[in-house]
């Protein structure tokens, strides 16, 4: 079993990086634009975070090829759940029933 | 065959150890979790009537504190990982003590949060936005709590179980998972309080 030397540098760099973004995200939401704006300023922020976050705390970038597979079984598997279709009929009469609007 | 040399084994089989993969696999099924509740709070949101803006209705100032505490938290856990790989016990017991100190923070600052709800007589039941911010960020502490359990019990083990061969093993998976609940809430903090 081997782990490889850790880089503190690079942990503390990541830190203030991070710390900065949250920083960024909340100024951000002080200007209250509008919600599409906002989603796709938060996500974006949020995303780069959280990228940090698992490139270099969880160690992905690097990582052994069989963790990339069954992360991309996971993608694969959410991405498919978000495409099964909605409207079935069944569906439409029990929310008829049920006393949906 | 010992269980350190067949751990060893393993590795050399795929790659991976078992306990690593084990982790990586249940941290998928999280993700479907937190998925289908984001996607609920989505779908909710987007067929209501009205719903406030995060602003309106939480406090935001004490959330951002809770996500610097958290981040940090993470960090002092990468440290306690990087004490242990270097067999550092003084070094990993002071980080994963101060992991677990800002765990617990993280929960004494929410539940502050969710004292004033109760007080101003928001409760989950009081509305759709209270019941998707309830749910979302109890099931998220939920997870803290969880988190904090196997780190004490990290900590409680390091005395004599440090010079143990899966130690390090255990320390990484450990972390894996204590990042992976602060990435929920990266993307928790956003969606529930600056939208």
């Amino acid at each position: 079993m081997s782990h490889p030397p850790p880089n503190i540098k690079l942990y503390l760099a990541i830190f203030a990086t991070l710390m900065l973004l949250t920083g960024l995200t909340v100024l951000v939401s002080y200007w209250h634009l509008p919600p599409a704006a906002a989603i796709f300023v938060g996500v974006a922020i949020a995303s780069i975070k959280a990228g940090l976050v698992v490139a270099f705390f969880m160690h992905l970038k690097g990582e052994h090829k069989l963790i990339y597979y069954f992360l991309g079984i996971l993608a694969f598997t959410m991405i498919g759940f978000l495409l099964i279709p909605t409207d079935f009929r069944l569906l439409r009469v029990l929310l008829m029933h049920s006393g949906a609007p | 065959m010992s269980a350190p040399a067949a751990a060893a084994l393993a590795y050399e089989d795929s790659g991976v150890t078992n306990a690593k993969l084990g982790v990586w696999l249940f941290l998928a099924s999280e993700v479907m979790l937190f998925a289908t509740l984001f996607t609920s709070y989505i779908v909710l949101r987007v067929g209501s009537a009205s719903w406030p803006r995060g602003w309106e209705a939480l406090n935001v100032p004490l959330a951002m504190i809770n996500t610097f505490v958290l981040i940090t938290s993470s960090v002092t856990m990468v440290l306690a990982y990087a004490k242990a790989v270097e067999k550092d016990l003084a070094g990993f017991r002071r980080f994963m003590a101060m992991t677990i100190g800002l765990g617990l923070l993280f929960l004494v600052f929410k539940s502050f949060e969710y004292g004033a709800h109760f007080a101003h007589n928001e409760w989950p039941s009081t509305s759709i936005f209270n019941a998707v911010y309830f749910t979302l960020t109890g099931l998220h502490c939920a997870h803290i709590i969880g988190g904090l359990v196997v780190n004490g019990g990290l900590l409680w083990m390091a005395g004599e179980g440090f010079e143990h061969p899966l130690f390090i093993g255990r320390v990484e998976g450990a972390g894996l998972y204590w990042h992976f609940v602060d990435v929920v809430w990266i993307f928790l903090f956003p969606a529930i309080y600056l939208l």
